[in-house]
């Protein structure tokens, strides 16, 4: 005689969970508010430290090189703890959870998005940039306008997979008490326990429907940006 | 009228030297054509003319203004000598018209309608005011270097340094790309061009400088210099080079 499941998964839970959408929905929310900043800042720090990495000076590229090692290497939970109770409970500065994920976790991924800016700018053939400083542009000026929009179209296939992995990362935020889906989850799974399996069915299932949008509109850009007579399939 | 003066102009690779001491000295409407063997200073003292490469020393003025000197903005000056590379370099994520048109606007500040009546203007004098919409990896060779002389000449150089702009084309290339060159040339711009076109060179330059080992070895008139060649080094180079591509070069 087997004791009946804890967890059970019939179609009385699954009806149940049906009242809990817009709960969760309001959650996953949250993770998208997550996303969009970590993913701006991350953009960002990432193509300086990128550009950082290929064009400064020796001791300045170092600089560089240190800093990915550093948002490369420590945990995400890690960087989430030290972020939130360094910055509001030991230097006393007034972040929110919200705040602190956003900052943790877009550092982080700048670190992860700087190396592939980096590869994509040393691909650029040096012939580009002389070109472009014959005219007469100087060096940020031939960044802007040559060397970056070609890297950047480069970029976007690695980025993509920076997209996925960070997207599923904000759900770490929990950790550091943000209320988004996985907080949101467990309350619902606090209040009914036999819901567990459907919930968290759920939220899986919402994040493989953002993971699929989100790729599918990366894909779209890089069809959009395409250069004509580069492409590999006609 | 002198337009540029090189003055005892060095440069070392680690170990070796490439520009042993090059002097040379360029006329307003003056056609220098540099002749000599692979691997003996010519593409390096051309890039020395506008920095792209630094010269370790000597001396190099545009007109009255010493490009060499760490005073001059370097950028203003690269905007007034053209420079056409062997392999192109058309910026690939621009059309035609773009490529033609990114330094009048950014490094001259045109107005975009006025950059754009001028880009087309010099697609139209190289003959490609129809391809100005497509991208270089959507043109041959040719055309990609006609784009790229058409960049040059938006500028309004007062020279142009054109570095073997035929090399790296497939021969039924050249000529269009020759020919655009001997109008240039005809018109009374001013330019220094490297290349193995003995023909080209032949026909068009106003001075043939023959360059071995990083020095200027002998410089004169086409018709003489390719008649009687004072130095033996350099008879020896146009011997082999008239073996190597037929009769033009006699």
């Amino acid at each position: 005689m087997f004791p009946s499941p804890s967890f059970p998964l019939t179609a009385e839970t699954w009806l149940r969970v049906g009242p809990y959408i817009p709960v969760l929905l309001r959650g996953l929310g949250v993770n998208i508010q997550i996303l969009l900043g970590l993913i701006a800042l991350g953009f960002v720090v990432g193509i300086l430290i990128a550009l950082l990495e290929v064009y400064a000076p020796r001791p300045l590229a170092f600089v560089g090189s240190a800093y990915a090692w550093f948002f490369r290497g420590v945990p995400e939970i890690v960087l989430l703890f030290l972020f939130y109770f360094g910055l509001s409970r030991t230097f006393n500065i007034p972040v929110s959870p919200f705040l602190a994920a956003v900052l943790a976790l877009g550092l982080r991924s700048s670190a992860y998005q700087a190396q592939i800016f980096r590869g994509a700018l040393l691909s650029i053939p040096h012939g580009q940039m002389m070109a472009a400083r014959a005219l007469g542009l100087g060096p940020v000026r031939a960044i802007f306008h040559v060397i970056l929009p070609q890297a950047l179209r480069l970029s976007l296939a690695g980025w993509s997979n920076e997209f996925s992995s960070v997207l599923k990362d904000t759900t770490l935020a929990w950790g550091i008490g943000v209320v988004e889906v996985m907080r949101q989850a467990a309350y619902i799974r606090g209040r009914d326990f036999p819901l567990t399996l459907p919930i968290y069915l759920t939220v899986a299932f919402m994040f493989l429907v953002l993971t699929y949008a989100g790729n599918w509109a990366i894909g779209a850009v890089e069809k959009r940006l395409r250069v004509p007579g580069l492409e590999t399939r006609r | 009228m002198t337009l540029l003066t090189v003055e005892d102009v060095h440069k070392r690779y680690g170990r070796e030297e490439v520009l042993k001491g090059v002097s040379l000295t360029l006329n307003r409407g003056e056609t220098k054509v540099v002749i000599g063997p692979s691997g003996t200073g010519k593409s390096t003292l051309l890039r020395c003319v506008n920095r792209l490469t630094e010269p370790d020393s000597g001396r190099i003025w545009l007109e009255n203004v010493e490009v060499t000197s760490a005073k001059t903005d370097i950028n203003h000056i690269r905007a007034q000598i053209g420079f056409v590379f062997q392999d192109f370099n058309l910026f690939t994520h621009l059309t035609a018209l773009d490529n033609v048109r990114l330094g009048l606007v950014s490094v001259k500040k045109l107005p975009k309608k006025e950059a754009t009546d001028r880009a087309m203007a010099e697609l139209e004098r190289v003959g490609l005011r129809h391809k100005a919409k497509a991208y270089p990896a959507q043109l041959s060779g040719g055309q990609q270097q006609r784009v790229s002389i058409a960049r040059a000449l938006a500028m309004d150089p007062k020279l142009i340094l054109f570095d073997e702009p035929t090399s790296a084309l497939d021969p039924e290339l050249i000529g269009e790309v020759l020919a655009v060159m001997i109008r240039l040339a005809e018109e009374g711009m001013t330019m220094i061009v490297v290349t193995h076109e003995m023909g080209f060179a032949r026909s068009v330059a106003d001075e043939i400088v023959f360059m071995e080992g990083g020095v200027i070895v002998e410089h004169g008139p086409p018709d003489r210099l390719f008649r009687s060649p004072e130095k033996p080094r350099t008879a020896e180079f146009l011997r082999r080079i008239s073996e190597l591509y037929g009769q033009e070069g006699r």
